[in-house]
């Protein structure tokens, strides 16, 4: 327990260091970029829009850094991340909250389908080595090479078209009305086939390939071969001592390499126009619309945060060193 | 037979060097298989470098002029056929390797060295160099890489591919660092650390000599995959418009492609070499790793037979540390 507030502790430490960052980013912009998206939108900002404007991306002379350290402070915790200029005048914590229920049931579900059938497969390939299964390797090496994007783009190619059961963009039917019914729920999900196929194929390798590396490194280790030589099921060797083992990596790898999966994965829904924060990074990019991207920006690092923290609880149960050290 | 060997030492040369020679005999049995794979890499991974180095100068056209043949299919004058302004893409594509060659592994090269300083460091030192190490590279590994690279380069105003290279580089090295703190962590506990620091070694002698030839394999693969991974970002950022369209990689190209509905006019020849041309060098690179691999940790590399066949016609499975005894008709019941 003494651990887990610890980490705890460390994760929050962890989430300021981020939204400082963020907070310095846009100050790395050029010249006035307040003033450049005022005079775009010329007459069509509030003061008090432009007040909070100054506050997420300003420089303001007149007043120090930590005074403006301490409204961007004040103007997160109320939740206020500013208008979007893509969808003006709609706040970009609005946009946000629509968009990233999308992107975490998309991302969330593939990507644990995806760690568990890559472990598993690698836990195979890592202790048959020798066998028929090394010859997946190569292809799995070539998949795991191959950009998310550019696979979206192929299957969009190959698989959709005016006969296709797949449709090619958006995340449901444009003639439903997003709800819980029996018509928009069938339609999300055949809308998200297609994009979480080309999520779970590109990101799958990956996993098979570190657990199978680990899976070879702890097979040659001195327990291994005494479990072996106690007799003991070969079944029970692999699962219970080698692959316990090297899932502890493994592990501590899902939960930062989901940092990268969610940056690749954003990109297939920009291929398929799906509507998650991804897409939205892209109309953003587009648009130079900085408080839209900073608020994707920020709403993805502290995903990934928590789901970090949720792996940390995870490796706290596989592995009792971690609970001995404290 | 030592060909393939001393390229590989000329690639990674660290991880040569510690592969010492006072086993060689044992290594020789398997050094053919071992080296089939990297030598595959290594021969796919020469001919894009040779083509980052001379592309430019083979390249039939400008990647940037128009011709007449607008979106034509490949032909003798096209090799890989023309864009929506009639532009070659085998030119785009020659050019553009330069540029992804060069990001990929100056990048690639960045992210190594801070991630071995960091993450070895932090898992053999321990206690408050771990923690502030551990603070430090958490806050890049839980931001998430590519939209941090996004957002900088978007704010940055034309970024070149020295700067693309280390943007990508110093904010993709915390995943190799963690890493390879975990297994530091796991290693220090073993015997013949505990020994080297019980005989009282000093600590760089430690690290360098007992915990880093027992990285190399993680070392190497993180290397490979930042490698893949600037590749793949940098491909990324032009993809979606963010690096200035003037120099060609393969994202530019994709760009264009999507850009101007490729897909719907059935254009395959725009996008597909791009994206094979990607994932070929990730294969590459990739055999190379396993390459690696397999030299340095000669206990690895009992793959290639493991089942024999015996004259009556079982089979054995041949396992490290072990003498297979064949029990004649004893446990068949």
């Amino acid at each position: 327990m003494k651990y887990f507030l610890q980490r705890l502790a460390f994760y929050v430490f962890t989430a300021w260091a981020a939204i400082t960052l963020n907070f310095f980013i846009p100050r790395m912009i050029p010249g006035d970029p307040v003033q450049a998206l005022i005079t775009k939108y010329q007459g069509q900002l509030s003061s008090q829009a432009i007040e909070s404007l100054y506050v997420l991306f300003g420089i303001d002379k007149d007043r120090g850094l930590w005074s403006e350290y301490v409204d961007y402070w004040k103007q997160l915790l109320s939740g206020d991340l500013g208008l979007s200029f893509t969808f003006f005048p709609t706040p970009v914590s609005e946009i946000l909250s629509d968009s990233l229920p999308w992107t975490l049931t998309l991302i969330g579900v593939t990507t644990v389908i995806s760690f568990v059938l890559g472990t598993g497969l690698g836990v195979l390939a890592g202790w048959r080595r020798g066998s028929w299964v090394d010859g997946l390797l190569p292809v799995t090496t070539f998949l795991s090479s191959i950009p998310y994007f550019w696979l979206g783009i192929i299957a969009i190619y190959l698989l959709t078209g005016p006969d296709s059961f797949f449709p090619s963009s958006g995340g449901y039917d444009i003639a439903l009305e997003p709800a819980w019914d029996q018509w928009f729920i069938p339609s999300a999900i055949q809308h998200s086939l297609l994009p979480a196929l080309t999520i779970l194929i590109s990101s799958v390798s990956g996993w098979i390939l570190s657990m199978r590396n680990m899976m070879v490194t702890v097979a040659s280790e001195d327990y291994i071969t005494v479990a072996h030589a106690k007799g003991l099921p070969e079944r029970r060797v692999a699962l219970g001592y080698a692959a316990r083992n090297a899932l502890l990596p493994n592990v501590s790898g899902f939960a930062l390499s989901l940092g990268f999966i969610v940056g690749g994965t954003l990109l297939v829904e920009i291929v398929f126009s799906y509507p998650g924060v991804g897409f939205q990074l892209f109309q953003a990019l587009g648009a130079q619309d900085y408080p839209l991207m900073q608020g994707v920006f920020l709403v993805i690092t502290i995903s990934v945060l928590v789901a970090n923290l949720l792996a940390d609880v995870a490796y706290l149960l596989l592995d009792p060193r971690t609970r001995k050290e404290g | 037979m030592s060909i393939p060997t001393s390229s590989i030492e000329q690639v990674i040369p660290v991880q040569g060097a510690m592969a010492q020679p006072a086993k060689k005999a044992r290594r020789n049995n398997f050094r053919f298989v071992s080296n089939k794979k990297a030598a595959a890499g290594l021969i796919i991974l020469g001919i894009y470098v040779l083509l980052a180095i001379i592309g430019p100068w083979i390249a039939p056209y400008d990647p940037g002029a128009r011709g007449d043949q607008l979106v034509a299919p490949p032909s003798a004058d096209h090799w890989m056929g023309t864009t929506h302004l009639g532009q070659d893409v085998w030119s785009q594509l020659l050019v553009g390797t330069r540029s992804v060659m060069f990001v990929g592994f100056l990048a690639g090269i960045v992210a190594t060295v801070l991630s071995v300083l960091v993450g070895v460091s932090a898992g053999y030192i321990g206690g408050k160099t771990d923690e502030t190490l551990s603070v430090f590279s958490n806050v890049f590994l839980v931001i998430p890489a590519l939209p941090l690279i996004i957002i900088i380069t978007s704010v940055l105003e034309n970024a070149d591919d020295w700067l693309i290279a280390m943007v990508i580089g110093l904010t993709s090295w915390s995943w190799n660092a963690r890493v390879l703190r975990a297994q530091t962590l796991s290693l220090r506990r073993r015997d013949f650390v505990e020994a080297s620091r019980a005989t009282g070694e000093k600590t760089w002698r430690i690290i360098g000599f007992e915990l880093l030839p027992n990285l190399t394999a993680v070392i190497a693969s993180g290397f490979v995959g930042t490698v893949i991974f600037a590749v793949l970002s940098e491909i990324t950022l032009a993809f979606i418009g963010v690096t200035s369209n003037t120099t060609w990689n393969w994202g530019t190209i994709l760009f264009w492609a999507q850009g101007q509905q490729a897909l719907a006019q059935n254009a395959w020849w725009w996008f597909v070499p791009a994206g094979l041309a990607i994932a070929l060098l990730g294969t590459a690179l990739s055999l190379i790793n396993f390459g690696i691999d397999e030299f340095v940790s000669p206990r690895l590399r009992s793959a290639g037979k493991t089942k024999i066949k015996t004259t009556s016609g079982r089979t054995v499975r041949m396992r490290i540390g072990f003498t297979p005894v064949i029990q004649k008709e004893a446990s068949r019941d």
